[in-house]
């Protein structure tokens, strides 16, 4: 090979040489505006007074970008920004689709919520311990993971948010914390170094980890490489992280042991990506192996589903109840990611936006009957409804929401996977989601009869005069609010998700934005 | 090169689950740094062994010459390691925190937070 002279050698196949428009950068904001507070309040940490507000406004400010990049992605399709303007699959990608831009608004609108709910929660010595830094790169991490456009980068940010989640946990350093923090914190490290595995397989297959370049080549290698071993690790690795049927015990475990606002913004966020990244490798990336495991992860679904339920009945603690409606809600989505289809794929996303807001709520409100309560066990709750009655309607539009009543935002996503499962003949799996349904009824139905509307035994609170904190009450109402209103006004939500789906079953649009002038 | 590679990989990972599997936390901390670096090796060997220059391009030409080593799995091995490292130092503190305050390192006795004993939750008021 001859030397080359001095001149300076041809880039523009590699690189990326126009400027980045300015609204693309709302791709990689997200991410950056958490890191960035994250560290403020590093930086911070001896003005921990001033903590909450710059958390709080951080927040909100999460919650307007991702709105921004919802509207972004609506008007033009999927955005992809490249790292040091190295042209993928060199290029480290953040590519959003509108699934990525939905579950990032979610998470954000959640994660407010949560923050305001932590101005009675976090006491100061939870303040000295960084639970707002923690929470702020959780977001990081979480944000991360929904926008990224490579599988190592979602690797990283699973760990981003991991570690943050570990010293969320601990908050407190209780004994029965440690315990949860101990079954949380192994089985998670040993779900992400699966993960960690099959990545490293996938690279060995496809010779690169850029997702919409892995979609491309998938086809193709279809015969050579071991893509069913690979999708059924990621299956395995997701499913764990998501705390499907064989691999739940860690979340009911540990769930029930945290601060208030920390329970509540894991069973909104945390398992929710793992579904997400299940949704986005099975369903884009390898949609053919998908298929071929479709009935073992619609067994999964069901069982999880079932034990969920069949759990949540079992238990007289109001949070360890909702760490099992927060698996059988796992298994609903499972459901419709093993049928598939548009009314599958579709009402997976719809069910998982919906258990975010949902789950979310239940923790506050179950932070709150134990504030007017004193207790979280059902056999000391009574009479809630009699003291504070708006609360008890708010929490009874929650139970009804997550049992899929209508006009609650549970109903439409169950409406589509039972059609959907009944459209592919699957009755079985129709079956168990109706029959989760009817046992989340009663399981909601007991709690709320035993501490909402039984009389306060003689003695115990009935002159108590317990109020409820409006930091506490503001976020609960907002989301209560936001279900009811998608229970009610679904199209123009429905709409969205439908083409999300679509996006993510027929990703030309998404290869497109990663590889605008065609095949490399 | 690579069979030896993956008999090697497939040694770390018998050893990594069988010490996973046991009760005592400190064998468990052990079996995820060994689990870390089973996976690290094969990320390794799943960027192909190559006996390469590294990829280095000479200042006077535009292009590699010749075979050179394949820098990206040593990079992505590089992050990995310095998350499981992280994570196994505070995984370690947590352990030790678990021993001091819930008396043992064995899981099946950590039932703080899922007593046994719990009451059953009341029938009817």
């Amino acid at each position: 090979m001859a030397a080359s002279t001095s001149s300076p050698a041809d880039l523009s196949a590699a690189l990326v040489l126009e400027p980045v428009a300015s609204a693309d950068w709302l791709v990689i904001l997200p991410v950056a505006w958490c890191l960035a507070i994250g560290a403020l309040l590093v930086m911070l940490r001896r003005k921990i007074d001033w903590h909450p507000y710059i958390a709080v406004l951080g927040l909100t400010g999460l919650v307007i970008i991702d709105v921004l990049l919802l509207r972004h992605v609506l008007a033009s399709g999927p955005v992809t920004m490249v790292m040091g303007r190295w042209l993928p699959p060199f290029g480290i990608a953040f590519t959003v689709d509108l699934t990525g831009a939905l579950f990032a608004l979610t998470a954000s609108v959640v994660a407010l919520a949560g923050g305001v709910y932590s101005l009675s929660d976090i006491n100061d010595s939870g303040r000295r311990y960084g639970f707002y830094p923690f929470l702020m790169l959780l977001m990081a991490g979480v944000s991360g993971a929904f926008l990224t456009g490579d599988i190592f980068n979602l690797y990283v940010w699973f760990e981003v948010l991991l570690i943050s989640s570990f010293g969320l946990i601990v908050l407190g350093s209780e004994r029965e914390q440690i315990d949860g923090a101990v079954k949380y914190g192994f089985l998670n490290l040993v779900a992400t170094t699966l993960f960690l595995i099959t990545t490293g397989y996938l690279y060995a297959s496809f010779g690169t980890l850029n997702m919409a370049d892995i979609a491309r080549k998938a086809e193709g290698l279809g015969g050579t490489a071991p893509l069913m071993t690979l999708t059924a690790l990621f299956v395995l690795a997701f499913g764990m992280k998501a705390a499907a049927f064989p691999v739940n015990f860690w979340l009911p475990a540990s769930y029930h042991t945290p601060r208030v606002v920390v329970s509540a913004l894991f069973a909104g966020l945390l398992t929710k990506v793992g579904i997400y990244a299940l949704i986005r490798v099975t369903v884009m990336l390898l949609p053919v192996q998908r298929e071929e495991l479709s009935f073992l992860i619609a067994l999964a679904g069901a069982l999880t589903m079932l034990v969920g339920a069949f759990g949540a009945l079992a238990q007289s603690d109001f949070r360890r109840m909702l760490g099992y409606l927060v698996v059988s809600g796992i298994g609903s989505i499972l459901a419709g990611v093993a049928v598939g289809g548009p009314g599958g794929i579709g009402g997976a996303i719809f069910y998982a936006l919906h258990s975010m807001l949902v789950m979310t709520a239940l923790y506050f409100a179950s932070g709150v009957a134990a504030k007017l309560g004193g207790s979280f066990s059902l056999s000391s709750l009574a009479g809630l409804y009699r003291r504070h009655a708006g609360f008890a309607a708010l929490t009874l539009m929650l139970a009804f929401a997550v049992s899929g009543l209508p006009p609650f935002s549970g109903f439409w996503p169950k409406v589509m996977l039972v059609k959907a499962a009944l459209d592919i003949g699957a009755w079985w799996l129709a079956a168990a989601l109706l029959l989760t349904g009817f046992l989340t009824t009663i399981v909601t139905g007991r709690f709320f009869l035993l501490a909402y509307w039984r009389d306060a035994t003689a003695g115990d609170g009935a002159t108590a005069s317990a109020t409820i904190s409006p930091a506490a009450l503001l976020p609960l109402t907002v989301l209560v609010f936001l279900v009811l209103a998608i229970g009610l006004y679904p199209e123009s939500l429905l709409a969205t998700i439908q083409s999300a789906a679509a996006g993510l079953s027929e990703p030309s649009a998404y290869l497109n934005s990663v590889f605008p002038g065609g095949a490399p | 090169m690579e069979a030896w590679f993956a008999l090697l990989v497939s040694i770390f990972f018998t050893v990594a689950v069988y010490l996973l599997l046991s009760k005592s936390i400190i064998r468990v901390l052990l079996g995820v740094a060994i689990l870390g670096n089973a996976v690290n090796l094969l990320i390794f060997t799943g960027g192909r062994l190559t006996r390469g220059v590294p990829p280095v391009i000479p200042g006077h030409q535009d292009a590699l010459t010749g075979p050179a080593a394949n820098a990206l799995p040593q990079a992505l091995i590089l992050t990995a390691i310095v998350i499981s490292f992280s994570f196994f130092a505070f995984l370690l503190v947590l352990a030790w925190r678990a021993y001091e305050e819930l008396q043992t390192d064995n899981t099946d006795e950590m039932r703080v937070a899922e007593p046994k004993d719990e009451p059953a939750p009341p029938l009817g008021y």
